[in-house]
């Protein structure tokens, strides 16, 4: 398997361990990578606040880029995937408004050309029949007794039009994936729920109790560690849970984990060679249930 | 046979809610909302939901089904059977059950009542209509579809953590006047719209969209308040600086540069936000795990500066 791989902004800034448990997963399944280096930041649905046109212009320049490789392109990061989504949908769906896009790349050499490669996350792709085949291959430690609870990330899911799981209110392909592992899934209501993330900046608050809702939900669910698609729920439930920690009576304290990380350390990569040491919140303690 | 295992909530006689399961037999071709009146006029006639129109159209028969906002009389329920042709019915979320089903709607349409959602202008009235061009009336074509069922606002994540927010429908009724050529209040409003509690608050859940069962879906219609707050100058805030920060990194890099973006989002000049995002700075500085200091520009940035030159950004 070949793709374009689209990495996203924050798996080369603040969740680096993403990118690195990225290709080493890559390499241990032997999935080729070809990093799309002059892809520009999808616009995170922000760059829609300030100007739509400009961020589906800048969307259908990555997708062309794809097209011109010829290659299916791969997101690691929920948000970068919905995103992406959204413009081939605006641009497909009005010719008029594709031909406006199309002359705004012009001179840049670059032509949407539409309906040539697919739009996958790496939880998509992993989850399709030859995905699951291989990681089946693949697996050289089975994640025995591990009890993982997926945290899909809002961009994959909805709107479900532009989802690629089969039902988007009840996902069942990470927790799939986490079975071929070894793992043990564990359901939780908050799974499908947002993290808080792009509030941030705006309701500090609301967003670390949305995050702490949602970490609760999956400790009591009797979870050892939470499992995400996407780099930025990352941050909101890791980077942030010591805030989130001291908002909540009960307190809480649980490992976050990238999905690209829990294949790599089924395929029998080390915690450090996956970047797991960069964490804020420690993930040692599933060494204990590992070893 | 369906088994539709319900929330019943009755304060008067017990003051916890219980579920109690009902079985019907025939429910080919049956809405929701016909099997519950089955269920009320054959089993309980204690049983209590909203409905008139029967046909998606006033609103008033929305209900949590499998844990998701929908129109009862909008479904049909063979669609909604789970494992064991069982479908859990609960109450709207974000908003106080009354009794069964019903819940008090008063919260939301306070809400809609403070977006003031009605034409404002200082204009004399014209002697005949005001035109509208069609390009006008698109605008607030997808708004104006609202039925005010609830279901965006009992689902909405930020809603579940922090009642001060608008909501998705109040926004969207929002949005049917911002952009109404013949409102002269559009400033005003957006300075409204954008304070705490406003636009910048949504999350981006998507859930309002997802529930919506007409063409209103407010995330998007929020997403256009937020330009045209941007477009008119509504800057001193969080939500608008962040998105401007964000399209300027976006620009002179092709990428996002972290390190930047949350200092311009709470802004130069605010000590405390400022000093608010030490812990996590520091915390991510110690485990390495911050943001390379000098970012790095993607390949042919050149042509996305091209792009944003272009389009006049
Ligand atoms: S997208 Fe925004 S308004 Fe809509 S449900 Fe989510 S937080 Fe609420
Ligand atoms: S926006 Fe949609 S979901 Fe929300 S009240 Fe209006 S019709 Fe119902
Ligand atoms: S009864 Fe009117 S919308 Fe369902």
């Amino acid at each position: 398997m070949k793709f374009a791989l689209f990495t996203g902004c924050v798996a080369k800034g603040a969740t680096r361990e993403l990118m690195l448990s990225t290709m080493k997963s890559a390499e241990g399944l032997g999935i080729e990578f070809v990093e799309m280096k002059s892809a520009s930041c999808c616009g995170a649905g922000v760059v829609s606040e300030k100007n739509p046109l400009l961020a589906d212009a800048l969307n259908a320049r990555t997708i062309a880029i794809a097209e011109e490789q010829g290659l299916d392109l791969v997101t690691i990061c929920s948000t970068c995937q919905g995103i992406l989504k959204k413009t081939e949908c605006h641009v497909d769906s009005d010719p008029a408004y594709k031909e406006k896009v199309n002359t705004v790349l012009e001179e840049g050499g670059h032509q949407y050309a539409g309906g040539k490669v697919k739009i996958q996350h790496f939880a998509n792709v992993l989850g399709t029949e030859e995905g699951l085949t291989l990681l089946r291959d693949k697996v050289k430690r089975p994640l025995t007794g591990l009890k993982t609870a997926a945290f899909y990330g809002c961009y994959v899911l909805r709107p479900s039009g532009l989802s690629l799981y089969e039902d988007p209110d009840n996902p069942t392909g990470m927790e799939e994936i986490f079975k071929i592992l070894g793992a043990t899934p564990v359901y939780y209501e908050s799974r499908t729920k947002c993290c808080g993330f792009p509030i941030i900046m705006m309701n500090k608050d609301a967003s670390h109790d949305m995050a702490g809702n949602a970490l609760i939900d999956a400790i009591d669910s009797g979870a050892d560690c939470v499992v995400t698609g996407c780099p930025l729920c990352h941050l909101s439930l890791d980077a942030y849970q010591p805030e989130i920690d001291k908002m909540n009576k009960k307190g809480c304290s649980i490992p976050i984990l990238h999905l690209p990380q829990l294949v790599a350390l089924a395929l029998g990569y080390s915690p450090q060679e996956l970047g797991m040491d960069k964490h804020i919140i420690s993930t040692t303690r599933l060494d204990k249930i590992l070893a | 046979m369906i088994t539709f295992k319900i929330k019943r909530y009755n304060p008067e006689k017990q003051a916890e809610p219980y579920f109690e399961e009902f079985q019907l037999g025939e429910t080919d071709d049956l809405t929701l909302l016909d099997c519950l009146n089955q269920i009320k006029w054959t089993l309980d006639g204690s049983l209590t939901y909203r409905m008139s129109c029967r046909s998606a159209i006033c609103g008033s028969c929305a209900v949590k089904a499998n844990g998701h906002a929908i129109l009862a009389c909008q479904k049909q329920a063979s669609q909604l059977v789970k494992d064991n042709d069982t479908i859990t019915l609960e109450p709207l979320g974000n908003m106080k059950p009354i009794k069964d089903l019903a819940v008090d709607f008063k919260p939301f349409w306070d809400k809609v009542d403070k977006v003031n959602p009605y034409l404002q202008s200082s204009k004399k009235p014209p002697e005949k209509e005001t035109k509208q061009s069609p390009e006008q009336f698109k605008l607030i074509d997808d708004a104006s579809t609202c039925i005010m069922c609830g279901a965006c606002y009992s689902d909405c994540n930020v809603l579940e953590v922090d009642d001060n927010f608008l909501g998705p429908a109040a926004l969207a009724k929002a949005q049917r006047f911002v952009q109404d050529s013949r409102d002269g209040e559009t400033l005003a409003r957006v300075k409204e719209l954008s304070k705490p509690g406003g636009i910048w608050d949504c999350t981006h859940c998507g859930e309002c969209v997802e529930r919506c069962p007409k063409p209103a879906e407010p995330f998007d219609r929020i997403k256009e308040i937020m330009t045209v707050a941007l477009e008119q100058g509504v800057t001193n805030n969080n939500g608008a600086r962040h998105a401007l920060s964000f399209t300027k990194s976006v620009k002179s890099s092709g990428s996002l540069n972290e390190n930047i973006i949350p200092v311009e989002s709470v802004g130069f000049f605010n000590v405390k936000g400022l000093f608010d995002l030490l812990p996590v700075g520091l915390r991510m500085l110690f485990k390495g795990k911050n943001p390379p200091i000098l970012h790095k520009s993607i390949d042919d940035v050149e042509d996305v500066k091209r792009i944003y030159m272009e389009l006049s950004e």
